[in-house]
């Protein structure tokens, strides 16, 4: 037998040691989105096709802003010192993951811009958005004639970016879910493939819709097989690690993994496809929409359920006698 | 340059809890936080139960998690001290040394930034030592400086068993607790 | 960033002590420290005021640190021998009794029935007019001696001279026959002198400790508790006997989980090894004892296999103890406990570990019972304090001649009309104790209330018995006031000062002035010749060569040591009928108690039924703390203790809400299951002093174990409520 009392000084035993709450599950899926957005639209330009995809080179480089605002918007919402937001950008801190976020989060913008530089052929807006103009002008004069520069610069920046959004979990050795080479990976292809729903909901073209959906099968099937991996990792890792596996193979997020996460982010939305590549009938909303639930929900589980992971006391270990 | 830590010597503890209230007042500790905190495991079979009673905090890590993971610079370890501070003026209160943390040590002090012991560096910094060694009754928290040659830290720690929170978080806590 | 600190500079600014942190607190950083590291207890605009503890009764010196008319801080005073420099929890957490802003505000006066806690506030001249006039009405009626006082605590100092002056006999704290009388009794039967609060215990030399369900450690008194670390630092053995595994178990080298009530029979048992197996120190036995033949005869039943059945212990770790006592002997310190009012034989009991030491000689030794430091600071002349008129209202000197207090259940049974008592009692004054947690059947006691023709009460917090008065006297907190002089009998001897930290907050008032402004009202004042407190003090300082003002700012002063030990130089005297350690009580068999104790069983628990144990947590002194929201903090409620296999019989989960109903069917509030192997199949514990239902206080949580507590069995030989014989069963 073994009897541990932790008497720490509340009933919930350390309720304010959720740390981080749902804002920052959306930033990550939010960040993860972006940075998918901006790889696509890269490879699009790199295949020199990127007229014939207007959803993925046209569209998408409008909204990754916007999305990309938005989640540091949750970002911020989850700080607790709100004013001291500006404190991120008075250092840099080599060895802080978030550190580099915060500046890859600044830096992503200009590669953004002059994506939206030589996405927008010269068209005038009107109506509310007339202002947009004189900026969206000088935007395709900074990116002329320097598209493949640009295709590069947002294929790396939002590698960087969706790497990011696994990294600035998977580097905190004290919450073993997290803990793991895997999450960077997984983060991005995951990403990639909320990017390519996103684009499938954007009114694609044809072709583009035809491509997106063939990307997205392989992504998905990448991203089983690093759950796969992940979790394989976890049961057989020490005890932390077994322990944060439990929680998604037998303890208390097991449900909502599975469900949310393997069958309604991956399987289902990956026979979905599967039937619309084979030419039979599948709703066109549902898989892309499937993908971003499961993305959310995936980020979600990860965010709550890691913070719930720990390092086994010693004692813990002994298991009695 | 010292390197200040704590010997605690479970054998002496009775789990009283004078260290956590006296850290309380000294600190102002914010209601429904604590800076340090006691932790009672029995193992065993009646009557042969084995009874550890530890007195936890800030490890004040020599490899802490919490200040590398931290992008404000606001968390760092005092040069001369290794004592693991908050420069609250710096933080941000995003949270990611709570997280960082094995142990669980810190928390967000209702005003926004993260808070955590300090070892009382006020009055290290005084020559006192910290409110929860002067005040402890049973003298099982010792606080010193393990670099000083002949301190009576390295004193007590000989002959008996030694060990550290959660070693394989590979933090190097400069807390030891004998056994 | 600015954070470099090298070791120069630390010298440097250590040699400067707190002015380096005065220097900060006024703004300056010269070390480029971050600014929120300066904070703290220190800094010039911190006084600091030394004092004495009031949280618990060992009356600790303390260091009252205050800022801007705030205490901030209590800190234990370096020099005080019963703190040497360090609190407890409880000592630490005072702040929170000073500052709980469910105290007692104003002077109250009851509107409505008594006992359903309305009041309305009055003035202090009001309040102490009725008081006065109320009493001097019982004692025209009546007699003084039917006003009786319950006390508990130093600041009944004056209120005892007070009550004394006014003319009755009957006061009484329940700190004697509801917890550490039979000790006393018990000790002075066999050694002619008292064990004494502090305990006289020379702990901390002990080669060999052995408790018998004392729980040092939960139990919080502070230098007893410093001492058990350095033994147990210093490798002492210890033996803990005690149905469940306490902390102080948890540090045991042997630890023998007792059938609750079957303790003496161990005890007889060690006698038994230690006299068959020669063990004893007979060179101290022969000098020192009397009535050693008797009781060889005595315990020869007493067989570790005959025990053994009684107690569960088996013969092989009663025999292994034993020898490890003679091994050990004579630093071998059986310890008497302190709240020891079980089974209603608690004298025996305690006489039976009075003579165990005996028998390894450690009273008088080091490492065993040490004598205490003398210190005679005499009080001022006062006039004589009138006689007693009537027999003592307990009739303790009819039935318990060999009690040496009065009983404060005695006076509540006192209060009860009976045609052949010499006196009933009609008036209460009740000081700091709330005597619905301290004397067992609540419900008597509530009855005895109805009885009275005036009750009043002066507390600090509105516990259940100020709900009871008719006029309530708020007290000043021990922070707020001057209280008599605290003349302590330690190893080393010495005087300590109370003094205010702060002005009273609210209405309140210290003992002192209100004893002084009774004293005027019932033509007593005499017995109070000073114009104030601190008058009074350097009267009794002067004879010592004191100066008050010197003590005010030290706080203690420590007297050189006398010898402690028999080897040392104290004269082996024993204040006995025979003048020896009495083995054999010639006294306890003349009034017709057993001369050696005899084991009595005291039954098992019916069908469903466990017997209900009771203790403390570290951080709480009884129901006097459980409001202070700094301790709060750490521990506000209790947990009833349950055998794993037991709760699983009943299917009790851990930390399930539960009720406790006893055998006359009384019932407490809800509780919280702990499920645990540390504690015997056949009782259930609780910590005591939670379940508060005074509506003026604001932590009920808990269940109180003194709603359960509706039988006791009377001791004997001085009227002690052993208490642990009650049976509860769990309401799911």
């Amino acid at each position: 037998m073994i009897e541990i009392t932790n008497f720490r000084n509340n009933h919930l035993i350390d309720p304010h040691l959720e740390i981080w709450e749902w804002p920052i599950a959306v930033y990550l899926f939010l960040g993860g989105l972006v940075a998918g957005l901006m790889i696509l639209n890269g490879v699009w330009r790199l295949m020199n096709k990127q007229t014939d995809a207007p959803a993925s080179t046209r569209m998408a480089p409008l909204w990754a802003p916007v999305l990309l605002s938005l989640g540091m918007f949750f970002l911020w919402i989850d700080l607790s010192y709100k004013t001291h937001v500006y404190r991120f950008y008075m250092t840099f801190q080599i060895a802080s993951p978030m550190s580099w976020g915060a500046w890859i989060l600044i830096l992503v913008y200009p590669a953004q811009l002059l994506a939206i530089g030589i996405a927008t052929e010269i068209k005038s807006f009107k109506g509310p958005f007339r202002f947009l103009n004189l900026p969206i002008a000088f935007l395709q004069a900074a990116a002329f004639g320097k598209e493949k520069l640009i295709a590069w610069l947002n294929i790396t920046m939002g590698a960087g970016l969706g790497i990011y959004t696994g990294i600035l979990l998977a580097a905190f050795a004290a919450r073993p879910l997290w803990n793991t080479a895997l999450l960077g990976p997984l983060f991005l292809i995951s990403g990639l493939s909320t990017a390519a729903a996103w684009n499938l909901l954007s009114k694609p073209a044809h072709d583009e819709e035809k491509t997106l959906v063939r990307w997205d099968l392989a992504l998905i099937a990448i991203e089983l097989m690093l759950i796969t991996v992940f979790l394989i990792g976890l049961a057989t890792g020490p005890q932390g690690h077994q322990d944060a596996g439990e929680l998604l193979l037998g303890g208390s997020f097991t449900a909502t993994f599975w469900v949310f996460v393997v069958i309604v982010g991956l399987l289902l939305p990956f026979w979905l496809e599967l039937r619309e590549v084979t030419g039979r009938f599948a709703p066109k909303w549902a898989a892309p929409v499937f993908v971003l639930v499961g993305g959310l929900a995936l980020r979600l589980i990860m965010v709550y359920a890691g913070q719930v992971s720990h390092i086994p006391d010693v004692e813990m270990l002994s298991g009695g006698f | 340059m010292a390197r200040y830590g704590m010997v605690i010597d479970t054998k002496r503890c009775v789990g009283c809890h004078s260290c956590v209230i006296s850290c309380f007042l000294e600190n102002e500790v914010p209601e429904g936080y604590t800076r340090d905190w006691i932790v009672e495991v029995v193992s065993g079979k009646s009557p042969d139960f084995r009874m550890e009673l530890r007195s936890e905090r800030c490890n004040h890590c020599d490899d802490p998690p919490c200040v590398f993971v931290c992008p404000c610079g606001a968390s760092y370890k005092e040069e001369g001290t290794g004592i693991v501070l908050v420069h609250k003026d710096k933080c941000s209160g995003c949270k990611a040394c709570l997280a960082a943390c094995p142990y669980n040590a810190r928390f967000i002090n209702p005003k926004g930034y993260a808070d955590k012991c300090t070892f009382c560096d006020h009055r290290v910094k005084a020559g006192l030592k910290p409110g929860c060694a002067s005040t402890c009754p049973t003298k099982a928290i010792n606080f010193g400086d393990f670099d000083e040659p002949g301190s009576e830290l390295h004193r007590l720690m000989e002959g008996r068993v030694v060990k550290t929170l959660k070693p394989d978080a590979g933090t190097k806590p400069q807390i030891y607790f004998l056994l | 960033m600015s954070n470099h600190f090298n070791r120069r500079q630390f010298i440097k600014i250590a040699g400067m002590g707190s002015a380096a942190a005065g220097l900060a607190a006024s703004g300056m950083n010269p070390w480029g420290w971050p600014a929120n590291a300066l904070a703290g207890s220190l800094g010039s605009d911190v006084q600091v005021i030394p004092t004495f503890c009031e949280l618990c009764f060992w009356k600790c010196g303390i260091n009252a640190k205050v800022r801007d008319g705030k205490i901030i801080k209590l800190e234990g005073h370096p020099k005080h021998p019963l703190s040497n420099g360090r609190l407890c929890p409880r000592g630490n957490g005072g702040t929170g009794l000073t500052y709980d802003p469910d105290r007692l505000k104003k002077p109250l006066m009851r509107v409505q029935k008594r006992g359903e806690d309305v009041f309305r506030e009055v003035s202090w001249e009001d309040a102490l007019d009725f008081t006065a006039e109320k009493m001097l009405d019982i004692k025209a009626k009546h007699t003084a001696d039917c006003l009786a006082l319950f006390n508990h605590g130093y600041g009944a100092t004056f209120i005892k001279t007070l009550l004394m002056a006014y003319g009755t006999h009957s006061i009484a704290a329940p700190s004697y026959a509801q917890c550490r009388g039979p000790r006393e009794v018990g000790f002075e039967l066999t050694f002619g002198e008292e064990v004494l609060s502090p305990e006289r215990t020379d702990i901390k030399n002990s080669r060999m400790l052995v408790l018998i369900g004392s729980h040092l450690g939960e139990n919080m008194h502070n230098t007893q508790v410093q001492e058990f670390a350095d033994a147990m630092a210093n490798g002492a053995k210890l033996v803990v006997v005690d149905p469940r595994h306490s902390v102080a178990a948890g540090k045991a080298d042997w630890y023998l989980p007792i059938k609750p009530g079957t303790d003496i029979a161990l005890l007889l048992a060690w006698m038994n090894v230690l006299i068959s197996e020669e063990l004893y120190d007979k060179e101290y036995v022969e000098q020192h004892t009397y009535g050693f033949e008797q009781l060889k005869q005595h315990v020869k039943s007493y067989t570790p296999e005959k025990v053994w059945k009684i107690t569960g212990i088996r013969p092989a770790l009663i025999r292994a103890t034993a020898r490890e006592m003679g091994h050990q002997k004579p630093a071998v310190l059986i310890h008497p406990g302190r709240h020891v009012t079980w089974y209603g034989d608690d004298t025996q009991r305690s006489r039976a570990i009075a003579i165990l030491n005996a028998l390894v000689g450690s009273w008088g030794r080091k490492g065993g019972f040490f004598y205490p430091g003398e210190l005679d600071v005499p009080m001022p002349e006062l006039p004589k304090f009138p006689p007693m008129t009537k027999k003592r209202a307990d009739l303790q000197l009819k039935d318990y001649p060999l009690a040496f207090s009065t009983l404060a259940s005695g006076l509540c049974d006192a209060t009860f009309p009976a045609p052949q008592a010499e006196c009933q009692l009609k008036g209460w004054f009740v000081y700091g104790t709330n005597l619905f947690f301290s004397l067992p059947k609540p419900e008597q006691t509530r009855e005895a209330l109805q009885h009275l023709e005036f009750v009043a009460v002066s507390d600090v917090l509105p516990m259940e018995i100020v709900g009871w008065a008719d006029v309530v006297l708020p007290d000043a907190t021990y922070l707020e006031r001057y209280d008599d002089l605290h003349v302590g009998h330690y190893r080393d001897p010495f005087i300590a000062l109370r003094q205010p930290v702060i002005e009273p907050l609210y209405d309140t008032r210290p003992p002192w002035w209100v004893s002084k402004e009774l004293a005027k009202r019932l033509d007593v004042a005499d017995y109070f010749p000073w114009d104030n407190i601190e008058d009074y003090l350097q009267q009794r300082l002067t004879p010592m060569g004191i100066k008050l003002s010197d003590l005010k700012k030290d706080g203690v002063k420590v007297f050189p040591r006398q010898a402690l030990y028999f080897e040392d130089g104290v004269q082996p005297e024993f204040y006995t009928d025979s003048g020896k350690i009495e083995l054999y009580s010639a006294k306890l068999a003349s009034y017709g108690h057993d001369p050696i104790p005899v084991f009595t069983d005291h039954g098992d628990p019916p069908e469903g039924y466990f017997r209900l144990l009771f203790g403390r947590a570290p951080v709480h002194t009884f129901g006097r703390t459980t409001n202070n929201r700094v301790l709060n903090r750490v521990i506000d409620t209790n947990h009833v203790w349950i055998n794993r296999r037991i709760a699983e019989q009943w299917g009790i989960k851990n930390g399930q809400m539960i009720r406790l109903q006893n055998q006359d069917g009384a019932i407490t509030n809800e509780i919280a299951a702990k499920v645990t192997e540390r504690i015997r199949h056949d009782c259930v514990y609780m910590t005591h002093g939670f379940g508060h239902k005074a509506k003026g206080l604001t932590n009920k949580k808990g269940a109180s174990d003194s709603d359960l507590i509706t039988r006791y069995n009377t001791d004997p030989i001085m009227g002690g409520t052993g208490m642990n014989v009650n049976f509860v069963t769990f309401v799911v």
